[in-house]
C-alpha cells in the first residue's frame, strides 16, 4: 500500500507468464503473457467473450488459474502458500457493474477496507476519502447512498473506493460500458488524471479511441490467447495478424474507433 | 386549499435535485386547476359508495348471522357475555406470560437461527463437521411437528428425572419453541445470505477484506435487512404458538381459559382468549405488511440487487 514505486528499476508491477485458466472444458486463456511496467496503462481489447474479465479476475486472484504463474512486484502471487486477502490489498479493482454496498453511504462505501483491512483510524481515512471525493468532483455526495446516484457517479465512487487504500495497481473492467456517452468523458478524465499521478492501471475496455489515445501498451485477445500487443500504434495503425485487422476493421464500421 | 403551496414546488422536484428554482413566477394553467377540480370530485364521490357499500354489506350478514338456524344456541354457548366478563381479566393475566415468552424466545431465536445460518455458510475443510449439524438441525426440526417437540420436552423430560434439569414447564416451553423456530430463522437468514450477489462478496474480498470481514460488513447487513419480512411474520406465529406451552400445566392465556371453560362447560373463554391473541397480533402484521411495502417500495426505486 504505497504511492512510491517499489520497483525504480522499471521491472514489471504485474507480469503473467503462459497462464491457462479453463471453465470445465472451455479453454478461456491460453498461454497468456502479460508484462506491465510501473506508471504504464494497458488497455486489453478484443470481442466479448475474449476473456478479458477473466485475465482481470485471475492477477486479483478471484479465480485460480490451471497453469502458469503470476508476479506481483516481482512475488510469485500464485504460489499456494502466499495470502491472496495480503495481495488483494495491494491492487485495486473497479467492476463493470460498479458493485458498491448498497447498505453503506457512499463515505462508508469508501472507508471500509482503509478501516477494517488496513487498521486506519476513522477520522484519517474519513479526511483522505473525502479528499478523493473532492478531486473527483463528488464533494457533495460523502453521505449519499449508492442507489441515489448516477450511474457515473456510482462508478466514480467505485474508482475512489479502490483507490482509497493508496493501491499499487488498479485493475479497471470496463467501466465505462454502462455509462452513456457524456458520463463516458467524465469517467475517462478520472483515468486520464490517474495516468497524470503515475498510477499503473491495466483497463479492459470498448472504448478503442480511449485506449488508443491514453495505453502505453495494447493487447488484443481473441479466444484467450494475447494475439497481438505493442503500442496503440502498432496495434491500431499496423496490426500484423489477420484477426486483428478484421476485428478493428469491424469497430471503425460500427464507428468506435 | 393548499395550491399556493403548491405553486412554490414544481412537480419532481425532489428527483430533479432542485434544478429549476423554486419561485419562477409559476401560475397553474387553467387546465390544472379543472383536472384537480375533476379529481377532488372523483374521490368524494368513491368516499360515498365505499361508505354506502360497506353499509348494505354489514346489514345483510348480520341478519344472516342472526337469523340462522342454531344462532341462539351459539351465541349462548360462545357468546356469553357473563363468561367473557369473568374470562377477560384471568386471560389477560395469563397473556403476559405469553408476551414474555415471546420477547425472551424471540431474542433466543434470533441469535441462534444467525448462528446456525452462519454455521451453514462456512467454508473450509475444518467447519465441515458445523456445516453438517447445522444442516441437520434445520432439517430435523423443521420437519418435527411443534406440538410433539414440546411433549416430549415440557412432559418427557421432567419424566427422566434429571438432577438439575428444571421441570418448570415455562421453561421447558420455551425450549421447545426456540429449538423448532431456531430451524425456521435459521432458514429465513441462510435464504437472505444466498440472495446477496455474489459481485457484493467479490467486491468485498478484492478490497482485500477477509471472508470473515466481507460477510460481517457486507453480506450479513444486506442479508438481515432483506429478510425482515419474512423474519417478522416468524416472529408472529411464534406469539401464537406461545400458547402451546400451556399443555405442560403453564398458566398462560389459554391456560387461563381453559381452566374457567372447563368448570362452565361454556366455551365463551376460548373465544375471548382466541381474540385477544388476534388483537396483540395484528399490530405486528400490520408493522410487517408496512414493512415490506416499504422495502418493495425502495427495489423499485432502482436499488441495487
Ligand atoms: N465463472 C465462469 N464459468 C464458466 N465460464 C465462464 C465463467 N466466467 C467466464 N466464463 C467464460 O469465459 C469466457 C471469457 O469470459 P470473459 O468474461 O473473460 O470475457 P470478456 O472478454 O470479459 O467479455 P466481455 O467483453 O463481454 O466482458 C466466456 O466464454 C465466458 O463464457
Ligand atoms: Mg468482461
Amino acid at each position: 500500500m504505497s504511492d512510491a514505486p517499489a520497483s525504480p528499476d522499471g521491472s514489471p508491477v504485474l507480469r503473467m507468464e503462459a497462464v491457462r485458466k479453463t471453465f470445465g472444458d472451455s479453454v478461456v486463456l491460453r498461454d497468456v503473457d502479460l508484462e506491465v511496467a510501473p506508471h504504464t496503462v494497458t488497455a486489453l481489447i478484443g470481442a466479448s467473450g475474449s476473456g478479458k474479465s477473466t485475465l482481470l479476475r485471475c492477477a486479483n486472484l478471484l479465480e485460480d488459474i490451471d497453469d502458469g504463474a503470476i508476479w506481483l512486484d516481482g512475488e510469485e502471487i500464485t504460489d499456494p502458500r502466499t495470502d491472496p486477502d495480503a495481495v488483494r490489498r495491494r491492487i485495486g479493482v473497479v467492476f463493470q457493474a460498479y458493485n458498491l454496498f448498497p447498505h453503506m453511504t457512499v463515505l462508508e462505501n469508501i472507508t471500509l477496507a482503509p478501516r477494517r483491512v488496513h487498521g486506519v483510524a476513522r477520522a484519517e481515512a474519513e479526511e483522505h476519502a473525502r479528499g478523493l471525493l473532492e478531486r473527483l468532483g463528488l464533494g457533495g455526495k460523502a453521505g449519499a447512498y449508492p442507489d441515489r446516484l448516477s450511474g457515473g457517479q456510482q462508478q466514480r465512487v467505485a474508482i475512489v473506493r479502490a483507490l482509497a487504500v493508496r493501491p499499487r495497481l488498479l485493475l479497471f473492467d470496463e467501466i465505462t460500458a454502462a455509462l452513456d456517452p457524456e458520463l463516458v468523458g467524465e469517467v475517462l478524465d478520472v483515468v486520464r488524471d490517474l495516468k497524470g499521478d503515475g498510477m499503473t492501471m491495466v483497463l479492459a475496455t470498448h472504448e478503442m479511441g480511449f485506449a488508443r489515445e491514453v495505453a502505453d501498451q495494447v493487447c488484443f485477445l481473441d479466444g484467450g490467447v494475447v494475439l497481438e500487443h505493442g503500442t496503440p500504434e502498432q496495434v491500431f495503425g499496423d496490426p500484423r495478424q489477420e484477426r486483428t485487422r478484421r476485428f478493428l476493421r469491424r469497430i471503425v464500421e460500427a464507428g468506435r474507433l | 386549499m393548499t395550491l399556493v403551496k403548491e405553486q412554490s414546488e414544481p412537480e419532481g422536484a425532489d428527483d430533479k435535485g432542485g434544478t429549476e428554482p423554486a419561485g419562477d413566477g409559476y401560475v397553474p394553467s387553467p387546465r390544472r386547476l379543472e383536472r384537480e377540480r375533476h379529481r377532488r370530485a372523483r374521490t368524494r364521490r368513491a368516499t360515498a359508495i365505499a361508505a354506502a357499500s360497506t353499509l348494505v354489506t354489514g346489514v345483510v350478514l348480520y341478519l344472516v348471522v342472526v337469523s340462522a338456524p342454531g344462532w341462539q344456541r351459539t351465541k349462548e354457548t360462545f357468546f356469553d357475555g357473563q363468561y367473557a366478563r369473568e374470562a377477560f381479566p384471568k386471560v389477560l393475566e395469563g397473556l403476559w406470560l405469553n408476551v414474555r415468552l415471546l420477547l425472551v424466545c424471540g431474542a433466543a431465536v434470533l441469535v441462534l437461527g444467525m448462528l446456525i445460518a452462519v454455521a451453514r455458510t462456512l467454508r473450509g475443510p475444518v467447519f465441515f463437521p458445523l456445516r453438517v449439524l447445522a444442516a441437520a438441525y434445520t432439517d430435523f426440526f423443521r420437519g418435527l411437528p411443534l406440538i410433539i417437540n414440546l411433549m416430549i420436552v415440557v412432559l418427557g423430560v421432567p419424566a427422566l428425572r434429571l438432577q438439575g434439569v428444571t421441570v418448570d414447564p415455562v421453561l421447558l416451553g420455551g425450549t421447545a419453541l426456540t429449538l423448532t423456530y431456531s430451524a425456521y430463522v435459521a432458514e429465513v437468514f441462510r435464504a437472505g445470505i444466498e440472495s446477496v450477489h455474489p459481485s457484493q462478496r467479490a467486491a468485498a474480498r478484492s478490497l482485500g477484506l477477509s471472508n470473515r470481514q466481507a460477510l460481517r460488513y457486507v453480506v450479513l447487513p444486506q442479508a438481515v435487512r432483506r429478510q425482515v419480512p419474512p423474519l417478522l411474520n416468524d416472529l408472529v406465529s411464534l406469539q401464537k404458538d406461545t400458547g402451546l406451552v400451556s399443555i405442560g400445566g403453564a398458566i398462560d392465556a389459554v391456560r387461563a381459559a381453559d381452566i374457567i371453560a372447563g368448570r362452565s362447560l361454556n366455551y365463551t373463554p376460548y373465544i375471548v382468549a382466541g381474540l385477544v391473541f388476534v388483537a396483540l397480533t395484528i399490530p405486528m402484521t400490520r408493522f410487517t405488511d408496512w414493512v415490506t411495502a416499504r422495502m418493495d417500495r425502495q427495489r423499485a426505486q432502482g436499488g441495487t440487487t
